[in-house]
């Protein structure tokens, strides 16, 4: 092979936080080559992608909105993938959360009573950890691989919602579309910005981001998670249960996923539909990267993730660019990320075949 | 350094002069002159950290020079890589062995080998060269089947297939018996007599004397001295090793004290019967392991690497729990089943042979590492937080003690020399004043000095009346340390003998498994050297 990584014998601290503003600079120009290929105005549309969206408050408050799910979900599955646990699945938790919190609104849904939210955010919570505890089971009773079982029930679950908003919790008002009644007011997230869409979601998650940074920087789980993701025979050594680990940060993720997903429907959709999700869960894997797997991290990446989100919809509108444009910044983000991140732990070296050996000094 | 190098007449095989290469913030090598001549065995003799792999790396090609000039039979050189270095006629024999374990041996040499040999040729070549040189390699054998001694017969018969005019051991014997050291040391003569220079890396100064003509000296990346070992002792190599004489530290029992009371005698330690399956394919099944430690007493385990002594470890610590609660009872309780939290409160404490990735994280700082066995016994957790302040005087304690050389207990693990990590390691553990202490490879890897430090330390520890288990493959070790000793070999543990009543060489036949009736009553005499 010409070409092979050497390890570096001590990467850049600095270039470990610095790699993902370079990631997100490099996507920057790779979207000017692609925007250029597909023959639109660059800067037009970088602007229009990027900056146009953040012009107006009411566009801070969407992108809060967008910004609430992420990082939600992003800060607990930092915590898993700095336990070595690669829950891939946050997309199906925050399904069955919207399916079981917006079960009991669709039950409760003449009830007007203060209790009737915080239920049905519970009961979100519960959904999502229920999903997360199948994997874990099979992880850590039959040593299943997370990845492959968190991502296959994600298609169980959107195929269950599909089935119950086609089916039994179809409103009987609607003219059959696929869809459950509009929930009553009483389980509906309150704004709090009046004349935008922000909801008392975005609270919560401001309040998930500081609980995770507590729990890593202060408490013995936090501590048990960090020892055996690094090295898991110390943590062995040490007396943590490894099991227990998994379950933790399992059960954890899948709870905030959970409660995205009642945030979701329960916020700005206010009904349960086939689709609830843009990609939230998969997008939270990108900004948990991005952000480091640190919970202040995970924060402003959520804020840029939202962004392409918000860019893709102008773009959409503004320049008739599809909507996969989002996905394709999202993954070029991640990819540049993951190859900076390959060069701060490695270098490259060309191996070209020159007569080296026994050469006269 | 010329004067006790005869100057002769002969161009050498191998001219090094002023070899440097520097790593971000050490000098590894700094203008490193040697000589050697062929059919010389050479040593290269230096404390862990003197620059001995960097230079033979160097020779190798593995690592390039940043100033020097190396020359090769009268001709400057430049080796670019290990390809070119073995084009030369310059081989080496590695500490850790490249061999995939589900190869057989004939597969595992050809895989080394220049395309095109055919395989009857190579066997019949490799056939030649055991046969002349008395190494008993077997070709049809998996690699996993041999002892790691039998891995480094094949690591050797592989080099000389290559029919080098230089061979490099990288300290050859750290995984060998007295008998096979014996055994590679008779091959190594041969292979000198008959014209093969041996650059011979240790620190072990009896093999160095028994075996080497000249030696080169390296302490701090530099060339202190360069000696024909005849004319040195044992005791000044050393001191020239060391840049001082280390001072004999007492290890023998206290007469007096704590180690007297009744209560210190009393049986810490009983296993009974243990049998272990391993974990996977790879590891080693415990066998009927019986062993009893008293307080104040040091027990010692040798025994050559993979023969059980990590699975001995996380069976005695509670890694591995085992299938009967009393085949182990601390202090006459049975803890078998027990985990590592409660063998731990039980006043057990253990110090694994690995320290990167067992015994400590290397990504996390000396205050979180000191946490990490600590933190239940200190009662440095309330209420499921950590209290970093009390954990940081621990550590700040442990530093002190030991006298951890390290930028503060906020430095991470991953930044401490091997020596001052293994001496935090042994440190945060005796900091703990448990009552039975486990400990593998003490000394591993870790200069003159800080061994003494850690040495003296259990000694104290067992005359405050500890119990202490030492598992090691430093036999000299052992003997200098332990009360009591035995061996293991394949998962089995042999009886425990007083230190005083076994010779090394029997010793040295219970790592190979011989049976203990075999090699007490043993009349034949090993010659070690």
């Amino acid at each position: 092979m010409p070409v092979e990584l050497v390890r570096r014998p001590e990467p850049s601290r600095q270039m470990v936080y610095l790699s993902p503003l370079i990631a997100l600079g490099i996507t920057l120009m790779a979207g000017v080559v692609m925007f250029q290929l597909m023959g639109v105005n660059s800067g037009g549309a970088l602007y229009s992608f990027f900056i146009a969206p953040l012009t107006s408050a009411y566009g801070w408050a969407e992108l809060a909105v967008k910004a609430t799910p992420l990082v939600l979900i992003a800060v607990a599955l930092s915590i898993g993938f700095r336990a070595g646990v690669w829950n891939i699945g946050a997309e199906g938790q925050l399904t069955l959360g919207a399916i079981c919190g917006g079960g009991i609104a669709l039950l409760l849904y003449r009830v007007d009573s203060l209790l009737v939210l915080p239920l049905i955010l519970f009961c979100g919570i519960l959904g999502g950890m229920a999903w997360a505890a199948i994997p874990a089971f099979l992880k850590t009773r039959c040593n299943a691989n997370e990845i492959l079982t968190s991502l296959m029930l994600t298609y169980v679950a959107t195929l269950l919602l599909s089935l119950l908003v086609h089916g039994p919790w179809r409103d009987p008002h609607g003219f059959n579309f696929p869809q459950s009644r509009v929930f009553g007011d009483s389980a509906i997230l309150p704004i709090i910005v009046e004349g935008t869409r922000l909801h008392l979601g975005a609270l919560l998650a401001l309040a998930a981001v500081a609980l995770a940074w507590v729990l890593m920087a202060r408490s013995i789980i936090g501590f048990q998670v960090k020892v055996i993701g690094q090295a898991p025979a110390a943590g062995r050594y040490a007396g943590f249960r490894v099991d227990r680990v998994v379950w933790f940060c399992l059960l954890s993720a899948g709870g905030a996923a959970g409660l995205a997903g009642i945030i979701e429907v329960s916020g700005p959709i206010r009904q349960l539909q086939p689709v609830i999700s843009p990609g939230y869960g998969f997008t939270a894997i990108i900004v948990a990267f991005v952000g480091r797997l640190h919970p202040l991290g995970v924060l402003f990446a959520g804020l840029l993730l939202a962004l392409s989100y918000l860019g893709g919809e102008a773009a959409q509108i503004s320049l008739n660019l599809p909507l996969a444009v989002t996905g394709v910044f999202q993954g070029m983000l991640l990819f540049f990320l993951l190859a900076c991140d390959v060069l701060i732990h490695y270098r490259i070296r060309f191996k070209f075949k020159f007569p080296r050996a026994s050469a006269r000094a | 350094m010329q004067s006790a190098t005869p100057t002769p007449q002969v161009t050498p095989l191998l001219s090094l002069h002023g070899m440097t290469k520097a790593f971000p913030g050490v000098v590894a090598n700094r203008q490193i002159d040697l000589t050697l001549q062929s059919g010389e065995i050479h040593a290269l003799l230096g404390e862990n950290g003197a620059g001995k792999s960097t230079l033979v790396k160097m020779i190798y090609g593995v690592l390039k020079a940043d100033a020097g000039v190396m020359e090769w039979m009268g001709e400057v050189v430049d080796i670019g890589d290990p390809a070119s270095a073995r084009g030369l006629g310059i081989a080496m024999v590695f500490q850790h062995f490249s061999l995939f374990d589900s190869l057989s041996v004939l597969e595992n040499i050809e895989l080394g080998m220049a395309p095109g040999v055919s395989r009857d040729d190579l066997e019949n070549r490799i056939h030649g060269i055991s046969e002349r040189y008395g190494l008993a390699v077997d070709t049809s054998r998996h690699v996993y089947t041999l002892s790691v001694g039998e891995r480094q017969l094949i690591e050797i018969v592989r080099c000389l297939l290559q029919q080098p005019k230089l061979l490099v051991m990288d300290e050859p014997t750290s995984v060998l018996t007295p008998q096979e050291v014996a055994g590679l040391f008779a091959t190594l003569r041969r292979l000198a007599d008959e014209g093969l220079a041996i650059l011979y890396i240790s620190h072990k100064l009896d093999e160095i004397k028994a075996l080497c003509r000249r030696a080169t000296i390296l302490r701090g990346g530099r060339v202190v001295d360069s000696v024909l070992v005849a004319d040195e002792s044992a005791k000044s190599l050393a001191a020239k090793m060391m840049g001082e004489e280390l001072q004999e530290a007492d290890l023998r029992p206290a007469a007096t004290g704590a180690a007297a009371d009744a209560d210190a005698d009393a049986i810490r330690l009983e296993v009974s019967r243990l049998n272990l399956p391993a974990g996977d394919e790879f590891g080693v099944n415990l066998k009927n392991i019986d062993l009893s430690v008293r307080g104040g007493e040091i027990v010692g385990i040798a025994g050559v690497a993979g023969n059980g002594q990590d699975e001995l470890l996380r069976a005695l610590n509670g890694e591995t729990p085992a299938a009967r609660a009393d085949s182990i009872r601390i202090d006459g309780r049975p803890c078998g089943r027990d985990d590592v939290n409660q063998r731990r409160k039980l006043g057990l404490a253990s110090i694994p042979g690995e320290r990167l990735g067992h015994g400590a994280v290397a990504e996390i700082s000396l205050v979180e590492n000191g946490l990490l066995t600590a933190f239940q016994r200190l009662g440095l957790v309330r209420n499921g937080f950590i209290r970093y302040r009390a954990g940081r005087r621990f550590a700040d304690s442990v530093v002190e003690r030991f006298q951890v050389k390290s930028n503060g207990v906020g430095a991470l693990a991953a930044s401490l020399s091997g020596g001052n990590l293994q001496k935090f390691i042994v440190g945060r553990e005796i900091c703990q004043a448990p009552s039975l202490l486990i400990v593998s490879q003490p000394t591993w890897g870790v200069d003159a000095g800080a061994a003494q430090t850690i040495h003296i330390a259990l000694r104290e520890m067992a005359d405050n009346g500890a119990a202490i288990v030492v598992i090691s493959q430093d036999l000299d070790e052992l003997v200098s340390l332990s009360d009591r000793i035995a061996a293991i070999c394949a998962g089995s543990l042999s009886a425990l003998r007083p230190t005083g009543s076994v010779s090394v060489e029997q010793i040295g036949l219970l790592m190979a498994g011989a049976d203990a009736d075999a090699a007490y009553h043993s009349s034949e005499v090993v010659d070690a050297g």
